[in-house]
Formats: structure tokens, sequence, C-alpha cells
């Protein structure tokens, strides 16, 4: 057999298998994309929450993204003795300035970073909430204290929209 | 090869003059050009826009659209609604939420991710309102019907005083388009009823092209990325189906199949 | 089989094969000789396989969306053409798939008609197949009713209350199959079941059927015993996976057609509707692949003998390797049988468009007539055509050449039928 032959042979049969190899990935890939969240699910992604009832000193409770979302004005006595923990002090160092843009609020995810409980509020130790199924503490910034947990409760991406109203996510 | 055009033929002297299943009278629907139809066919969207003002301003007071969300307005493929009219148009409606903290459900401004807010509470809310006939939802109505858009067109059009022989009862009223002549909806349009946005000439058949199209778009929110995805497909196909036939060519070339 | 064992290349799939024979299975079906002159009515064995494993594979992603449950399985649905990321085309794929799946097996059994291939020694891959076109209208008609529109309700109300008409039982029969005193959510969540498990049984009997063809091997369109492997015979890899890979790509083009442009013309209007136990459609009627047995069971104007005959249509297939009492297996070479062929190709076309039809007036009657030809074909006309007719003389090889000898010429002028 020639040169040229083979080429031209080479050619066509590589140049099936590689067209044939792009259809089969195209083919493939919506049967992976549908587990993809949805455009439902993506419309939920984001919640916009009415604050303008909550007082210094309370926490509301609300669901983003199937998830608790703790949303706590603190009072000045609350925001001063969250600033003023030294972070060596802290299992997972984090200044409460980072964690709360605005001082008053302290927005977020009620989430144990240890194995998923919703923490218990205005318990535990450190004046801020208390995991009662392993034993962590947070303090009053939502940081890690004592226990378990390994880091801080997770602050998710918030802003106000207007002085009433968070939109979470 | 012949035998299989035999049977292509065969089949299409079968079935090829087969259209919808309305057996008895043959009705010819009216026509007009849909630009969604065809191989590239694709909507208008000022008529997209102009349909949705039509159905909200007309028709939502009665029929329900429960598969649509606000945000559909906005996504591609459809009237393409800025984010911001769209989030406009949904909190123009109020929607039920809850329960609040006090067990109680309540209002509220509509939101994007929220769906079409529905006249009625249930089905038979909805009989009761209206004679006892249920306005269907028309989510997929133009695919739930076998005229399809032409029969929809025609049937907002078709409304005409009966025929001598036949009587009416009350609230039931004659069209020319509708499945057994009778139908339990007045008329509905009337030249200049909607103050269309964009200036158009607000005539029943202008309405009527309108909301159809809208309707098409909301049975078929995707067609125009089907219809793009599906001349990919096919020209992908051939150019493989040639390059295959080539390769069985070669390969079948060592082989001696004469007698 | 083949005679000589099978080493692999590696060490590793020496090893592994000497505990589990993957790679001499998979040798075989690389080596198994076929018949060089198979026409392309061969393909749609490899193009079933196909629309298999696309059911499959849709189904399973579809089930993942999809909620068997009365009051939500519409909404289910309509989340999945709106919502889901390519959850329109998914659904679509898997609707008219359905469609395909049928035109595929229709023409693969009319194939199996014309050249005799379920004749001795392939009576058992025929009736395995019988099977399997039995499981699949099950599948079909199950799958059909999940959508929970108004043809779903109504399609399995008409057909599950056909079993009422087994005398004694029947009515404690329908109230088991129902759950309940009609069509409702039990109904749906076991058809749901049901339509899932299908398929696999489906799976292990197409196994089995190809285990069973590669026994005696491949019929071919002459229909004469072909010797494995000789100079009749082509290994299937390359030769038949690149012709039924080119058949197969023309087949998904048709495929595309439906799906991307024209996806519900299959289908009913009304199954956009959803199910109203209170409302009932003014013509009910099954999926088209179903007609014809429809047109059957209507025809008949008792219930019970409706629905005996519609089975028996089927079931009469299975008997058909002994039905047909010709010794020569090809319509080649069969002229009287391949006129007989071409009207029961007509009758079943019919029946299937008297199908679609309203029981009543001219269609009842041309559904009766067709009926009972139907059963004429099998029972009277496939019998009698075995002991009276004339067969053409068999050319002694397919690929003999053309050398002279009375038999010989006559083989090589029955050349021009080789490619109808």
């Amino acid at each position: 057999m020639s040169e040229k032959k083979t080429n031209r042979r080479d050619f066509l049969f590589t140049a099936t298998y590689a067209v044939g190899a792009v259809g089969i990935g195209a083919t493939v890939w919506p049967m992976i994309d549908q587990m993809n969240p949805d455009a439902s699910v993506k419309a939920l992604a984001s919640t916009e929450v009415d604050v303008s009832t909550v007082n210094p000193g309370k926490t509301i409770t609300v669901l983003w993204r199937g998830k608790p979302v703790f949303i706590r004005r603190r009072t000045q006595d609350e925001i001063t003795e969250a600033r003023s923990v030294k972070l060596e002090e802290l299992k997972h160092p984090e200044k409460d300035e980072d964690r709360a843009k605005d001082p008053e609020w302290l927005v977020m995810l009620g989430v144990c970073t240890h194995l998923g409980c919703v923490p218990l509020d205005q318990k535990g130790d450190y004046n801020g909430w208390f995991c009662p199924c392993h034993g962590s503490h947070y303090d009053i910034s939502g940081r890690i204290r004592k226990g378990p947990a390994p880091t801080n409760m997770e602050i998710p991406k918030y802003e106000f929209v207007n002085a009433n109203t968070i939109k979470i996510g | 090869m012949k035998n299989f055009l035999r049977i292509l033929y065969l089949l299409t002297l079968l079935f090829g003059f087969q259209h919808n299943s309305i057996a008895a009278e043959k009705v010819e629907y009216l026509k007009t050009d849909w630009s969604f139809k065809g191989l590239f066919g694709k909507f208008d969207r000022s008529a997209l826009q102009r349909g949705y003002q039509v159905y909200t301003e007309v028709c939502s007071s009665c029929h329900s659209m429960k598969y649509l969300s606000y945000r559909n307005l906005a996504e591609k493929g459809g009237p393409e609604f800025s984010e911001a009219q769209a989030k406009a148009i949904a909190s123009s409606f109020e929607v039920k939420d809850g329960p609040n903290e006090d067990g109680d459900m309540f209002t509220r401004p509509g939101k994007l991710s929220d769906k079409f807010v529905m006249p009625y509470e249930n089905v038979k809310a909805a009989q009761a309102a209206n004679g006892g006939a249920y306005p269907p939802d028309m989510s997929v109505l133009v695919k739930a019907r076998g005229g399809g858009v032409d029969y929809i067109f025609s049937l907002l059009q078709g409304y005409e005083d009966p025929p001598a022989n036949i009587i009416l009862d009350d609230g039931v009223y004659y069209n020319k388009y509708m499945y057994g002549k009778k139908i339990k909806m007045a008329n509905q349009l009337s030249d200049g009823l909607v103050e269309y946005t964009d200036g158009t000439n607000a005539t029943v058949e202008q309405m009527s092209k309108d909301v159809t199209t809208f309707l098409m778009w909301a049975a078929e929110p995707h067609l125009e990325s089907r219809h793009r995805m599906g001349f990919k497909a096919i020209v992908y196909l051939i150019i493989l189906t040639t390059l295959v036939y080539f390769s069985m060519k070669r390969i079948w070339s060592r082989v001696e199949t004469e007698v | 089989m083949s005679d000589h064992e099978y080493i692999p290349q590696s060490k590793v799939g020496k090893w592994f094969n000497d505990r589990l024979p993957l790679l001499t299975l998979a040798n075989h079906l690389t080596d198994y000789p076929t018949p060089k002159n198979l026409n392309y009515w061969w393909t749609f064995g490899g193009i079933l396989t196909f629309c298999l494993i696309t059911q499959i594979v849709t189904g399973l992603v579809l089930a993942m969306h999809y909620i068997a449950h009365a009051d939500m399985a519409f909404d289910s649905v309509e989340h999945i053409m709106r919502d889901v990321n390519y959850g329109w085309l998914i659904r679509y794929i898997h609707a008219n798939g359905a469609s395909m799946f049928f035109l595929a097996v229709y023409i693969h059994i009319f194939r199996s008609l014309f050249y005799g291939s379920y004749k001795s020694p392939r009576e058992i891959i025929w009736i395995i197949g019988i099977i399997i076109y039995l499981l699949m209208m099950a599948a079909a008609f199950m799958g059909y009713v999940l959508p929970w529109g108004q043809m779903s309700f109504w399609g399995a109300t008409v057909i599950t209350n056909l079993f009422s008409a087994i005398p004694l039982v029947g009515e404690g029969i329908v109230t088991w199959l129902w759950g309940g005193y009609s069509v409702d959510n039990p109904t749906l969540t076991r058809f749901f079941t049901l339509h899932y498990l299908i398929p696999f049984l489906i799976l292990g009997l197409v196994v089995l059927h190809i285990w069973a063809l590669h026994v005696p091997g491949n019929n071919n369109p002459v229909g004469i015993d072909v010797k494995k492997p000789s100079k009749d015979t082509v290994p299937f890899h390359p030769y038949i996976v690149i012709k039924d890979g080119f058949a197969l790509l023309m087949f998904m083009i048709v495929f595309a057609f439906f799906v991307f442009y024209t996806p519900n013309i299959l289908g009913h209007a009304d199954n956009y509707i959803e199910a109203d136990p209170l409302v009932t459609p003014a013509h009910i009627v099954p999926e088209w692949y179903l007609l014809p047995f429809y047109a059957i069971l209507r025809s008949v104007p008792d219930k019970l003998l409706g629905v005996i005959a519609m089975l028996s249509a089927i079931f009469i297939l299975a008997a058909l390797p002994w039905l047909d009492t010709s010794k020569i297996r090809s319509a080649v070479f069969r002229p009287l049988y391949k006129q007989f062929y071409w009207i029961l190709v007509a009758d079943v076309l019919i029946l299937g468009y008297v199908g679609a039809m309203p029981a009543e007036g001219l269609y009842l009657l041309i559904a009766r007539v067709a009926t009972a030809y139907y059963f004429l074909h099998f029972l009277v006309i496939l019998p009698v055509l075995g002991y009276k007719e004339k067969s053409l003389p068999l050319p002694l090889s397919i690929t003999e050449p053309v050398l002279g000898g009375s038999a010989n010429l006559a083989a090589a002028k029955n050349k021009e039928s080789l490619d109808n």
C-alpha cells in the first residue's frame, strides 16, 4: 500500500473518530448538567429579609437555600465584647469587624461547623450560641471558642438593599 | 431500496393527509404567518410583550397560567423584558405567603421567583364564577388543542351570530371554530380594547395574533433553543454520517460481494 | 462458538480473563462470522439496542425529577420541561424515543417475516423476541400513563378495564391492578415502579436473544445456511460495526427531526390536559404503535372475545415457526408468499389507520375485514402455502459465481431480487 493511500485512509478514520467523539461529548453533557440546580432552584438562590421589627438584642432565624440564617441585632455591650476579643484566643482567628461590617448586625449561617446541627441562641459560656449535639460554644460574633467545631459559623454574602431589608445570597 | 420506497409511499398515502383528529366537520382555520414556525422559527419579541399585555389585561381575570414564573418574562427566548421590568411586573401582583410567626397567611408583593398569580383559588371556585365552565389554565393550552395556534387565533375571532336553527342557552355563545360550535366564553376582544404600550394599533386580529404568539411561548419557552440545537444536531449528524459512509466503503472495499 | 482459545495479550488481561472470561467474550463478538450479504434490513437489531440504551439513560435521568403522585405528576413534567437544565430535550428524546423504538421493532419483525428468520433453527430467538415485544408494549403503555394527562388516565382506564372481561375473577383482578376502585394514585405509583423495572428485564432478554442468535449465526437475504467462518462471512468488527453505525446515524437523523422540530406530532393533544376523572375525551386513542391491536380489540363486539382476539393476534406470532410449513426461508425464492407478505403489511397499516378512527360505520367494517384477514394469513394461508407453493431454485451458496448450470442461472436471474 502506498504511503499516500495509507495517509488518506488514516485521515478518514481519524476524522471519523474525532467527529464521533465530539458528538458523544455533546450528548453526555445534558445528562450530567440536568443534575445541576435547575432554574427554579437558582431563582431562590437569594432571599430578601425584612428586618424592620428586629430590635437590638433580638435574633431572628430565616431560611436561605434550605439552611437557617441567624440575623442578630446586637446591643452596644455585645458589640464592644465582640470587638475586644484577642485573636490569639481564637481557634479560628477572625476579626469581628470582618464578620459584621455594620457592627450592629450579625448575619451568619446557623449551622455548626462540626457536623451541621443548628446551635441554640443565647446559650453557652460565651454569651453567644451553644450547639447541643457535641458541645461547641460560639461567642457573640459567632466564633468558635470551645468544643469540637473547627471554624467559626459561616458568613454568607449579604447586603442591605435599604434600611429595612437584607438581601442574602 | 425499492421496497423501502414502496413502504414509504404507502405510509404517506395513509397518514400524509391526516391532521387533527376532529373527525366530523373539517374546519378551515384562519391563516396567518407565525414567526416561530419552520426550521429557523423565532419569536417576535414585541409580539410577545404585546401578547403578555393582552393576557394580563383581558384573559388573566379568568384564566390562570400556573406554570409560568415572573422571572420567565426576563429570560432568553421569551418576551425578554428587562430584569427591572419583570421585577416591577411581579411586584404589581399580590402573592400569598406564610404562615408568619403568628401562624397566619399573609399577602406580599410578588417576586421574580413567584409563579403567576391565579385568578381563582382552585378549579371549583373558577367554575362557580363562570357558570359551571372552567376557564382552562393557559400554560400549555396551545399544545392541548389539536388545532394549535391556528385554532386559538381563529377562535378568538370566530364569534358570530348563530344560524337560525341553533338555539343557545343562557351563557352559551356561538363560535365558528369551537369544537361543537358552542362555547361558554363570551367574545372578549374588540378593537382598541387594549392600549398597547408600543403604540401598535390594537385591532381584534392584532390582539389575537399577539396573545396567541404569547401563548405559544408560554407552552414552549425553549422553542428557540430547540430549533437552534436541532439545526446544529442535524448538520453534525449529516457530517458524521458522510464520514462514516466513506469509512464503510473503504473498509468494505476489501471484501468481494459480487456473485 | 470459536474452536480456538483466545489468549489476551497483556498479563493483567490474562489474569482477569482466567477468572472472568470477558475478554474471550469480547473477542468472540468481535470475530463473530457474519454473512457478508446482509442488507440494511439487518441493521435494525443494532438500532434497537441503541434505542433501549437511549430510553434507559433518558428515563433514569427523568426519574430524578419526576414525581409519581397523582397530584404532582403533571406539574413535575412541566417542571422538567421548563426548569430542569435540558429537561425539555431529555423529555422529548424519551417520548419520541419510544416511537422510534417501535418503528425499529416493526421493521425488525417484518424483516424476519420476509426472510424467514423465525424458522428452524431460530425459533427460540423469535419467541424471545415476541416476549421482548410484549414487554415493550407493557412498558410503553405504563410510561404513557405517567404524565397523568387525559389520555394517560383514560387510556389506563380503558385498558385495565379489559381485564374485567375474564369470567369469575375479572372484577377482582381489575381492582387488584388498580389498587382501588378506579385508576388513581395507587395505580400511578405502581405503574412507575413497573415502568422502571421492565426495561431491565428487556435488557436481560436481549442478551439471551443475541446469545441464541450466535448459536446458529445470522440468517441472510438468500435464506440458505452459510459456513462460518468462510469466504461467505466477514468478522463482525469492523465490517458490521461500521455498517450498523452508518444505519444508526441515518436513523438518528430521523429521530433528531422529530425531537427538535415536531416533538409532539406523534402524541395526542389531550395529554396536555390534566387528568380529570369526570370528563372523558371525545376519542380515546393509544399511541400509534398500539393502534393495530386497538383496532382488532374494537372490531369484535363482545368484550371478552375482543380481548382474546387482541391477545391472540400477538400470541399467534409465537406459533409462526410451526404455522409456516414452507421449507424455504427467504421470500426471495417464494414468489407467492412474497405477494401475501405485502398484503399482510398493507393489512397491518390499514388496521393501524382504522385504530385511530372512531369504531363505527365504514371504519368498523374495514377493521373487521382486516382483522379477519390477519388471522386468515397466519392460520390458513401460511400453512397451505408451505405445501402448495412452488419455490424458485435456491443458489448453492451466497457468493457462488455465475458459471453456467441451470440451477445457478436461475440464481443469477434472482440476483436482482437480492437488491430489493
